[in-house]
């Protein structure tokens, strides 16, 4: 077995009463592409959000490449190497697609105001830096977010292109572990088709490490090594597609109890 | 015979009566009835304000033209042409009666043939407004009462109405009584609003070549001072060009010979006097300015939106540089303006140039960063302050002595304001820090008033007894000592021009400043704060120091208009740092167009240039008691019309316009339409 680059333990969060999550083990070894599925409102993002830093547990630890992550700002999340996309799309509308991109490398580069004002050689070099690291990565998908379309604002980009530019965000902050929030959500079956054939590349060729939420499971079975089901903050099943997909509990989770059992 | 003709006639003046009542009941029913009533009660209600307020009567003094010259009639019984005071009461029936005739036109429909229906709809527009004047008139003479001993008439209602009084009587009754006001004003007034209504009406270049005329005479009249001292300086280095070689020695305005100005003959052509356009002038600018209008509407025609489309299809690195090079000129050009200007002019320029500094410094914190401070002027006040410590020997006495004291015998020591300045930026970034580090987490409003109470902390612990030693209390800090720059010269408040060019310098700088940060990776990540806070942090960048910097970025600049304030003013009071003044410069900023440099030197020369700063007079020094209320009315205007400000920021208008747009955007063919796989490989960029 690989090295565990995410290991999350007895983790639980209660927002007022209500337990979002409890009592969650959880554990993501390095390479691995893992899907998380679940109801609405089973506590996914909450996940998500805690694991980037944005919601503090209440109990329980999150151990990224051995260090907890409990107690650090997003920034420091991000800057450790975790990276997240966001489930309602939330690109930096009013910046260029270029811009978008390079912002996200603020955290794997230094220059201040100095820099800036005497526009030192240091300067101009990490500037180049940036926006070709840019374009390599909005490159990734093609011809779709290059071009001319580098000074437009992400605003006049198709939903199926702005997905594909939050992921390029993310991408640029030079991750280990790549947060995916419904990367298809909203795409048709032909772009979602494609989508999981990249996500299986940013494993190979980008070498991340791919936690998905995810509920066209389609893409779950085809690319998820292992898959996690959650429901009312709890786990229900955790192992192969095959294997969660039959678990009873899990079917009865999304279909509901047959009328005989119900007493 | 008599009685069949009488018949004849009867019916026939029937039949017309009948004809006429027929095409006018036409045109009413063209008329929309609530526009009219809408607008005519916004133009009764905006002219019953203005002369309650006290413009009316209080501007009434300044005549800016002349329709009977008074160097032919002396004091003629009519009144003799308009007056600043009849032009805040003449604009409103204007403007409105163009407004009431609006109509949107919606893209593929027809546009309604413009006719006699909207001269009617202007004409009722004014007149009902008129009738609000009416009526104010009728209720002062039910109310005005005249004493029977001395024949002075006194006002009940003046108590609480302190402009409720005889001279606005007169004013709004011509002196004719309120049976006359009863009808006059409607009529005046409903005339007018036809003539604004007209504009409508008028094919293109007419309406354009008489807008230009409408325009020029008011400009020209109204900054009188401003055109009176340019041509009159320009002219006296026309003259006498042996003045050029001693600019730099003192001020030509000061004692200086007066030479025979070579416009002197111009001058006296257009104005009268005693101030105000002679009947010849307004006749010479109108058709001089009537005339360029109509020849650029002939000549040019299509031409401009043709360069217009021609130098936005080129790349965006060529239009930087070309934009960068027009705001060379302009700057270059208003390097020279001081030459030919007098004091006056000058020192309003300084004036401008110091809000001009505070405003860049907020556009890097508002525009930028999106931070909402209102407590900006703590840090121009620290400005002030830590350079009176250091250059006046009239600061407090329990200063210890290593506390270096910038003066040399009551001279300023060459240099020393450079010194003190060095010392400014460390305290005013400090300040920053400290006022920053607290208040800096919070978001929104929150932030908002939070340094709102810290702008107010500021200035009240300079105000205090307990630090009185320290900075004089009430009483201030005076005798500070002008910037001593060695051979180049001493810029003291006494020389306005001395302190433009040092304003000008420290501008320069701010704005390259602004520029520089704008366009690195702490300007990136300041747009992306602004965007959404939550989500910069997520993408790893620190939004806490982030803030921080572009807050004590801006503390830093404001520091020098501070620095520069106190060198130009020679004492300073606590007074000069009222929360007015950061009021004043956020709406500089916004009225001149956030996150935009040219856009917030349009509005502080528009805004502190034009009427004036919280203390500064401006240009129209008759406006200064109504510049509060005129700030007001601007910004609210501006909010509801354009947002964006006078000269918006790309980015920012596109995101105060989104849906307008996108809906452009789409209409371009630029907006990408959900994909279906590999055709998008080969999509190329639309021509």
């Amino acid at each position: 077995m690989s090295e565990r680059i995410l290991d999350i333990q007895n983790l639980s969060v209660t927002f007022g009463g209500l337990h979002a999550l409890k009592d969650l083990n959880f554990h993501v070894d390095e390479g691995e592409i893992v899907g998380v599925i679940g109801p609405n409102g089973a506590g996914k993002t909450t996940f998500f959000n805690m694991i980037s830093g944005m919601v503090t547990p209440t109990s329980g630890d999150i151990l990224f490449e051995g260090e907890s992550l409990i107690g650090l700002d997003p920034n420091q999340v991000t800057q450790r190497g975790i990276s997240r996309t966001f489930q309602n799309v939330r690109l930096f509308a009013n910046m260029t697609i270029l811009e978008n991109v390079m912002v996200s490398q603020h955290c794997r580069t230094k220059q201040g105001v100095w820099g800036a004002l005497f526009n030192t050689p240091a300067f101009k070099k990490e500037e180049a830096e940036i926006r070709a690291h840019a374009e390599k990565v909005l490159g990734f998908f093609g011809t779709r977010l290059i071009g001319y379309r580098l000074e437009q604002p992400a605003s006049v980009l198709s939903y199926a292109n702005r997905r594909r530019l939050e992921i390029a965000r993310a991408m640029a902050t030079s991750p280990r572990l790549l947060l995916l929030d419904e990367p298809v959500a909203g795409m048709n079956p032909k772009e979602s088709a494609e989508l999981t054939g990249l996500i299986g590349k940013l494993r190979s060729e980008w070498g991340f490490t791919i936690v998905m939420i995810e509920h066209d499971m389609n893409v779950v079975r085809d690319v998820s090594d292992r898959v996690v089901c959650l429901d009312h903050g709890e786990t229900l099943a955790q192992g192969s597609f095959d294997e969660v997909s039959n678990d009873p509990e899990v079917i009865e989770a999304y279909l509901g109890r047959p009328l005989e059992k119900q007493k | 015979m008599s009685d069949i003709n009488a018949n004849v006639l009867a019916t026939e003046a029937a039949e017309t009566i009948e004809d006429l009542a027929e095409s006018a009941s036409g045109l009413f029913n063209d008329v929309d009835r609530d526009r009219v009533v809408r607008y005519g009660s916004y133009l009764a209600m905006a002219l019953v304000f203005v002369s309650l307020v006290g413009m009316a009567v209080g501007l009434d003094g300044r005549q800016i033209l002349f329709w009977i010259n008074p160097d032919v009639y002396v004091n003629h019984p009519d009144g003799q042409g308009l007056s600043l005071g009849d032009v805040a009461l003449w604009m409103w029936p204007l403007l409105l009666g163009w407004a009431a005739t609006n109509e949107v036109v919606l893209e593929g429909m027809q546009a309604r043939v413009r006719g006699v229906s909207d001269l009617v709809t202007g004409f009722l527009v004014g007149a009902l407004g008129g009738l609000g004047i009416s009526f104010l008139t009728f209720l002062m003479s039910v109310d005005r009462e005249i004493n029977p001993e001395n024949g002075v008439p006194a006002y009940g209602a003046r108590d609480p109405l302190v402009n409720w009084n005889e001279q606005l009587y007169i004013m709004l009754t011509f002196n004719r009584g309120w049976t006359f006001a009863l009808w006059a004003w409607p009529l005046l007034a409903g005339l007018l609003a036809m003539v604004g209504a007209s504009f409508r009406v008028m094919s293109d270049p007419i309406r354009k070549a008489i807008t230009a005329a409408l325009i020029s005479v008011l400009s020209v009249s109204v900054f009188q001072f401003l055109v009176d001292d340019l041509l009159e300086g320009v002219g006296e280095t026309i003259a006498d060009p042996g003045r050029i070689s001693n600019f730099f020695e003192s001020d030509p305005s000061l004692g200086r010979p007066r030479v025979d100005s070579a416009f002197d003959p111009l001058i006296d052509f257009l104005y009268a006097k005693t101030g105000g356009l002679r009947l010849e002038g307004v006749i010479l600018v109108a058709v001089v300015a009537a005339a360029l209008s109509l020849v650029a509407s002939y000549l040019v025609r299509g031409r401009v939106k043709q360069a217009r489309q021609a130098y936005f299809d080129r790349p965006l690195a060529e239009r930087t540089r070309s934009s960068a090079l027009l705001m060379v000129g302009v700057a270059l050009a208003l390097l020279i303006v001081p030459f030919f200007t007098g004091s006056i002019i000058n020192e309003l320029l300084a004036n401008v140039g110091i809000f001009l500094l505070l405003a860049l410094g907020l556009n890097i914190v508002v525009g930028l960063a999106g931070i909402l401070d209102l407590g900006y002027v703590a840090f121009f006040a620290v400005g002030g302050y830590t350079t009176a410590v250091l250059t006046s020997a009239g600061r407090g006495e329990s200063w210890p002595s290593w506390v270096p004291l910038l003066v040399d015998e009551g001279e300023p020591v060459v240099g020393g304001w450079l010194i003190a300045l060095v010392l400014v930026m460390v305290f005013a970034g400090l300040t920053g820090l400290l006022i920053g580090a607290p208040v800096i987490r919070m978001r929104g409003d929150y932030l908002a008033i939070v340094t709102l109470g810290f702008g107010e902390i500021i200035r009240l612990l300079f105000l205090s007894d307990w630090l009185k030693g320290y900075f004089g209390g009430a009483q201030g800090i005076t005798n500070i000592e002008g910037a001593d720059f060695g051979p180049i010269g001493t810029v003291t408040g006494v020389e306005p021009r001395s302190v433009f060019y040092l304003v000008a310098v420290f501008a320069a700088i701010a704005i390259y400043v602004s520029w520089r940060l704008e366009r690195s990776r702490l300007g990136r990540a300041w747009m992306a704060i602004r965007e959404d806070e939550s989500v910069a942090e997520a993408m790893g960048i620190n939004t806490v120091n982030m803030k921080l910097m572009a807050f004590v970025v801006g503390a830093v600049l404001a520091s020098f208009a501070g620095a520069i304030f106190s060198a130009k003013v020679g004492s300073i009071f606590p007074t000069s740092f009222l929360i007015l003044v950061s009021i004043i410069i956020l709406v500089v900023v916004i009225v001149g167009g956030m996150g935009n440099i040219m856009g917030v030197i349009a509005g502080s020369l528009v805004l502190i240039g034009v009427l004036g700063g919280p203390k500064q007079p401006g240009l129209l020094q008759e406006f200064s008691e109504y510049k509060l209320l005129i700030y007001g009315v601007l910004l609210v205007w501006m909010m509801l019309q354009r947002p964006e400000g006078l000269v918006p920021n790309v980015r920012r208008s596109r995101e105060l316009h989104q849906e307008e747009f996108l809906q452009d955007a789409w209409l371009k063919g630029e907006v990408d339409t959900d994909d279906e796989g590999d055709d998008v490989a080969t999509e190329v960029a639309p021509a």
